[in-house]
């Protein structure tokens, strides 16, 4: 059996910061602090969460923009996390990426031509200079942009052209799975629907698997067919689309899904207000991490860390509560 | 008599690319206690809108033409010494940015204080006190210590409480909340709003709330406001737009959205573009603002623009072609 297109095995990632005076003290954020996971070739996993919940750096992690503090990154049955800068280089074709703000993720000096042109010339795709021409205006057809824009400069384009282009640049590569790291955040409503549409489409006509990572649940909803729910640098809950937004199991999952808005006067919600704030990931709090801010919170949860666990289905909670017989 | 009133208002900035017209002639009003919402993309002239009212805009090369009157008095006309007898006072307002609108080298305490200080003449002692007060009402614990910290010792949210805090400090009578929750995460985001709802009942004052999210605007607006390009297009109390949007950009606007739970109840669907982009607003535009856009667009949108239409009870639309009556969909 062939094994899952990416598996990642209790990921960790702690970045080291200096506190106190002039910096003496060094501390750790435990930014992703055990994070398991597996893609399919053609899903779509959502990560999802507030600032600060460490989604990004996964994201980063499986980019490899930065060394992992310790567990396993394996792309098609072959582990990049510690690969050789040779291997890694064939592997970067495969796993590309979309950031979020398209007006500091594009070269202002590069044409679009270039822009597009830079990943096909880097893996050597192209069989000769008419290759890449025709490579480059394919691309441009297929994220809807016009031939004629691949002599200009990303300034002269909106922010959901310059998007486009971003994406573009990520095919140009022929990757198996991109990540969308809050690929639609910054845009304006009508223009958002038009990328998650562009992206729908790319995914269906070229097989792609997706890493979606977003804080805006109904985008996710509607782009997703699993998601993964982070909180403080761990998942809490993992589940195919329809079990996380039909029957939540984590109290944080609930939580997050009630509070979102829905553009219905008068429809009838019972939003869950959490108290507080996020706690910060120097000083994570003990047992479960959210028990601080939890509504069921009893004494187990704050000295035992609970594990991700399912009950047979493929919904994984990482709660003591739900651990418990149901009544 | 409304508590707001504001007629043909036009905001233009003189720019190396010729004249930018943010906002032009727009007219709306607000009554004592009631919330509008006004709803658009970046770019539509919402945030001028909002600056123009308060007579934030600099000039030149800003240029503020029209009349804002609040309780009868025409804002546009007042020197400055007046207006900043207004600003704080009866009219205050709460911006994106809880980091960037905190003074970092003032304390909490401090920046609350001040406003008491200058609108209601109290003394240092009674300040403190009161700004004590309001901490405890915008719901932030341990306000004793609170008001000696400084705004980086906060998270955003309470940063935002706090700007809520010195936004009501002096009873205004119209809050005007710019994008008050987009830089919160969701959950406080809930948070936030359910103050402001609660704040609402209880101090009584009018808001204006301009924002992008129409989930937000189900959630506390009472009437709507939606803008395109600098120009009014549609408006109407929230339950009516929603259910029976008449312009096609309202309609393109809440086609666009995914609704949470639509993958459950069978009603996921591709989501609406609207195709193509805003117009330049540095040219001048004949004819309807959206024709550009619309997939109504005849000759007669792109040569002669719009009036604003009655199109149902308390309802208008910018638009040759929007349907009248309370049925249509």
């Amino acid at each position: 059996m062939r094994p899952p297109l990416l598996q990642v095995n209790d990921l960790k990632k702690h970045f080291p910061v200096k506190t106190g005076l002039f910096g003496r003290r060094s501390e750790w954020v435990y930014a992703v602090d055990g994070v398991s996971f597996e893609i399919a070739r053609g899903e779509t996993l959502s990560l999802v969460g507030e600032s600060g919940c460490g989604k990004s750096t996964v994201g980063r992690a499986i980019l490899r923009l930065f060394d992992i503090t310790s567990g396993q990154v394996i792309l098609d049955g072959q582990r990049i996390d510690d690969a050789a800068p040779s291997t890694m280089r064939q592997m970067r074709r495969r796993v590309q990426v979309v950031f979020q703000d398209p007006f500091s993720s594009l070269n202002p000096r590069m044409r679009v031509r270039d822009i597009l042109a830079e990943p096909i010339r880097n893996f050597g795709l192209a069989k000769s200079a008419a290759d890449l021409e025709m490579r480059v205006t394919d691309l441009m057809d297929i994220v809807r942009l016009p031939r004629e824009a691949l002599s200009r400069r990303p300034h002269e384009f909106s922010g959901g052209q310059r998007q486009r282009i971003g994406i573009a640049r990520a095919l140009a590569a022929e990757p198996e799975l991109i990540v969308c790291d809050e690929a639609v955040s910054a845009l304006d409503v009508s223009v958002k629907a038009q990328i998650v549409n562009l992206l729908q489409d790319l995914q269906n006509k070229f097989g792609l698997a997706l890493l979606f990572i977003s804080h805006d649940l109904a985008i996710v909803e509607h782009m997703t067919h699993r998601v993964a729910v982070m909180y403080l640098g761990k998942i809490v809950e993992v589940a195919p689309r329809r079990e996380i937004f039909a029957a939540p199991r984590h109290p944080y999952t609930k939580a997050l899904l009630s509070a979102v808005p829905v553009p219905e006067p008068g429809a009838e919600r019972n939003p869950i207000i959490l108290g507080g704030d996020v706690p910060s990931p120097i000083n994570p709090p003990s047992g479960c991490r959210f028990h601080t801010r939890c509504p069921y919170v009893f004494d187990r949860c704050r000295t035992e860390e609970p594990q991700l666990r399912s009950s047979g289905s493929e919904q994984w909670v990482a709660c003591h509560l739900d651990a418990l017989p149901q009544g | 008599m409304a508590l707001l009133e504001v007629d043909n208002l036009q905001t233009h900035f003189r720019t190396p690319g010729g004249i930018n017209r943010a906002v032009d002639g727009v007219s709306f009003h607000v009554n004592e206690g009631e919330t509008l919402a006004i709803v658009g993309e970046s770019g539509c002239g919402k945030s001028v809108t909002s600056m123009s009212l308060m007579r934030l805009i600099p000039e030149p090369p800003g240029k503020i033409a029209g009349a804002v009157r609040f309780l009868g008095r025409d804002l546009l006309q007042l020197s400055e010494h007046e207006m900043r007898a207004i600003r704080g006072n009866d009219i205050s307002m709460i911006f994106q940015e809880p980091m960037t609108s905190l003074n970092p080298v003032l304390t909490v305490g401090r920046q609350i204080r001040e406003t008491l200080m200058i609108h209601q003449g109290l003394d240092k002692q009674a300040a403190e006190a009161r700004a004590i007060e309001i901490l405890i009402l915008v719901g932030i614990p341990e306000p004793k210590r609170r008001v000696r910290e400084y705004p980086h010792q906060l998270s955003g949210g309470m940063r935002q409480r706090v700007m809520i805090a010195i936004a009501l400090a002096c009873n205004p009578k119209l809050l005007i909340a710019d994008e008050p929750t987009t830089a919160l995460d969701v959950t406080i985001q809930a948070q936030i709003l359910k103050l402001m709802l609660d704040l609402k009942r209880r101090v009584g004052a009018a808001i204006i709330l301009i924002t992008h999210d129409l989930g937000v605007v189900a959630e506390i607006a009472e009437r709507v406001m939606v803008m395109y390009a600098g120009r009014k297009v549609e408006e109407a109390p929230v339950a009516d737009l929603f259910r029976s949007p008449r312009h096609p950009y309202t309609q393109g606007l809440l086609g666009a959205v995914p609704r949470l739970g639509s993958s459950l109840t069978g009603t996921a669907r591709r989501l609406a573009e609207i195709p193509g982009q805003v117009p330049d607003l540095r040219k001048p535009i004949t004819g309807c603002v959206f024709a550009g856009r619309c997939s109504l667009a005849t000759d007669l949108c792109r040569q002669y623009a719009p009036g604003l239409e009655e199109k149902g009870p308390r309802h208008v639309a910018a638009c040759h072609y929007a349907i009248k009556g309370a049925a249509a969909a």
